[in-house]
């Protein structure tokens, strides 16, 4: 089996396999139903299943989230599509206040199994309201889900977990992996949420990257390759549950530790990363490790800044070099910046 | 007909005087917002509903679930946080439900369950089911951005809901016109493209025809309707006591709800008779559902963390 999708064109097909399957699964958000499709992500579903079960919405993203809560409630699974991250802060109230607690408020006597897709951006300009990584807000609340794969089987595999699962399920995707493109089976699968994926194998050092920053971390591992250094790259793919046994496993074995997310670290999933990690190795390993994400400020626009504000292979690189030959071996790897960056074309 | 509305008044009336009247033994520990005074709302539309018809409510929902045929021995367990509760004790007062009886969910963030009812008769119609949905909310929630929006998309989708707006004029403590700089809510609704109206006086049977009216639009397949019923809180806000020494409200603005009271002016005219023996029967049935709640166990520790995720 060879066949080959992008990453969006792999979300595409679970959702028709999955509504082909299941009549309740809806789908609803701005532009779902246009000429666009969500970056081609529900492109044709409106043909296939009709404008009862993929439609466009009002920018109503508070009220609409209560919508699809409502139409769960009632027996339907909606997929509730946002274009950017950044819009779910309308949308706090329905899903934290009613989402996240309703099977346990109510004593077990109803399900949410709704999912909220949100696509984070970045380049050309996206900026401070368009590029936000809050997956962790969403880690932090008991009663969500959050995914966020970085490659087309699991983005496959996930969707279709996230429309058989019965939370609400916060699926989190990434402009630049939407072109990513790989292996991906045609007949249905799912892939269970809390495993992590070992992308490429290493004894040396654990490079754990957040969606987009796993892309990253492999070739971050290139550069290291250069220098000697075998690098382990593992995506979480499931950030909550999170499968931190999993990568502990890992970090056992090499005693080093890079975390690297798409969004800030402090309060933010790599802390939760490390903690679950020293949580389960102190006593019985010596780690050393290292966090890396958003510079610790807004997201500028300008090019020559936006290029700082990201962690890039060469700086994961760097950071793992450093935990591996130590302090005060400062080396430089060159690198180009990544491809689906350089060959992204705004203005969407 | 007369009887029935007496007895499901009464019947709430009852429960929530009664709720009151334990309260200060602290075996309640949860909060209480009190239906008294606002009954006649929730069974006047309540009368006009299917049993397959939904609900939803605000954290002042005792008197829309008794109405709606909530479970009363589950409702009083769970104000007292027994195993036995509508919600085993995890969701208190404020976070009624009783699937089997339509009452769909309450919740202590006002507005919040608005969106909730439109999404619900979303997929009620999709489904071509002839149910319909009624949302029950304040004033209060009408400031609620989510109140607009849910308007708006109820009424481009022709969704069978109907807006149910318990108006008793203030929001917690804060007066309408401390919040609005228009009363009429129902311009409001209509300019959504729905048919709005007004119950000026909280009576009962006005507010059963009217709902019985808009119920049947509904059904035909007029899209979603909207009505606004007076109303006032007799109690404090959140608690069981009076609070007009508190000096945002006055006796004087009470005195005229008192006077037209539904439960009252029914009771009056009923046959002594028939009237004693609904009491009695109503209060034989909640001195059960006390008795039952007070025995019920409470939750064992294991039930901690039972229904925080499902079973994938």
């Amino acid at each position: 089996m060879t066949r080959k999708l992008s990453y969006a064109e792999a979300i595409r097909e679970a959702t028709e396999q999955e509504m082909a399957r299941d009549p309740s699964i809806i789908v609803l958000g701005m532009g779902v139903d246009d000429f666009r499709g969500i970056y081609g992500t529900t492109k044709g579903l409106v043909e296939k299943f009709g404008s009862d079960r993929v439609f466009d919405t009002p920018l109503s993203e508070d009220a609409m989230t209560g919508v699809a809560i409502g139409a769960a409630l009632a027996g339907l699974r909606p997929i509730h599509v946002h274009i950017r991250m950044d819009f779910l802060l309308l949308a706090m109230n329905q899903i934290i206040n009613i989402a996240a607690k309703a099977r346990y408020m109510y004593g077990g006597a109803v399900s949410v199994p709704i999912v909220v897709r949100s696509v984070i951006g970045r380049s050309w300009g996206q900026g401070a309201q368009h590029s936000q990584g809050l997956h962790s807000l969403f880690m932090h609340v008991p009663g969500l889900r959050v995914v966020a794969p970085s490659t087309p089987y699991d983005a496959k595999g996930c969707m279709a977990s996230a429309l058989r699962h019965p939370d609400p399920v916060m699926f989190v995707e990434h402009r630049m992996v939407h072109f990513q493109k790989g292996v991906v089976p045609e007949e249905p699968f799912t892939v269970p949420f809390g495993r992590a994926r070992t992308l490429a194998p290493g004894k040396d050092v654990t490079l754990v990257g957040v969606s987009h920053m796993a892309v990253e971390c492999l070739r971050a591992r290139s550069l290291l390759e250069q220098a000697g250094i075998q690098a382990e790259v593992i995506d979480p793919v499931s950030l909550s549950p999170l499968d931190a046994d999993g990568i502990a496993a890992s970090v056992k074995k090499t005693g080093r530790l890079v975390v690297v997310d798409t969004s800030w670290t402090f309060c933010g999933t790599s802390a939760e990363i490390v903690t679950a990690v020293l949580e389960r190795t102190q006593g019985k390993r010596d780690v050393s490790f290292a966090r890396l994400g958003y510079a610790p400020g807004t997201c500028p626009t300008t090019k020559p800044l936006e290029n700082l504000y990201y962690p890039n292979p060469q700086t994961i690189a760097m950071a793992a070099h450093t935990l591996v030959k130590g302090e005060g071996t400062r080396w430089e790897p060159r690198t180009s910046e990544a491809p689906e960056v350089v060959e992204f074309k705004g203005p969407f | 007909m007369s009887e029935v509305l007496f007895r499901e008044l009464y019947r709430i009336r009852h429960v929530e005087q009664e709720v009151a009247r334990v309260y200060p033994t602290d075996k309640i520990k949860s909060p209480v917002h009190l239906s008294i005074g606002q009954e006649a709302v929730s069974v006047g539309v309540c009368q006009t509903l299917r049993a397959d018809d939904i609900v939803f409510g605000t954290y002042r929902s005792h008197a829309l679930f008794l109405a709606k045929g909530g479970n009363l021995r589950a409702m009083i367990a769970e104000l007292y946080g027994k195993a036995t509760g509508c919600t085993r004790g995890k969701g208190g007062s404020m976070h009624l439900i009783d699937v089997a009886a339509g009452v769909m969910g309450t919740s202590a963030v006002v507005g919040t369950t608005i969106p909730l009812a439109v999404g619900y008769a979303y997929a009620l119609k999709m489904r071509g089911s002839g149910a319909l949905v009624a949302a029950f909310f304040g004033d209060g929630a009408v400031d609620e951005g989510a109140f607009h929006e849910s308007m708006n998309f109820a009424a481009l989708k022709k969704l069978p809901v109907l807006f149910v707006c318990e108006n008793n004029l203030y929001a917690i403590h804060s007066p309408q016109a401390a919040r609005q700089a228009k009363s009429n809510l129902c311009e409001r609704a209509a300019s959504y493209g729905m048919h709005a109206e007004h119950v000026e006086y909280g009576d009962v049977f006005t507010i059963r025809d009217r709902t019985a009216a808009a119920v049947s639009a509904i059904r035909a397949g007029s899209g979603p309707r909207f009505i606004e019923c007076m109303t006032y809180r007799w109690k404090e806000h959140v608690g069981p006591g009076d609070d007009f020494a508190a000096g945002y409200r006055t006796r004087a603005e009470a005195e005229p709800w008192y006077a037209r009271d539904s439960l009252n002016l029914i009771g009056a005219r009923l046959d002594p008779a028939v009237r004693a023996r609904i009491e009695h029967e109503v209060q034989a049935e909640v001195r059960d559902a006390f008795e039952f709640a007070e025995s019920s166990p409470f939750p064992g520790h294991e039930e901690l963390l039972t229904d925080v995720y499902g079973v994938a």
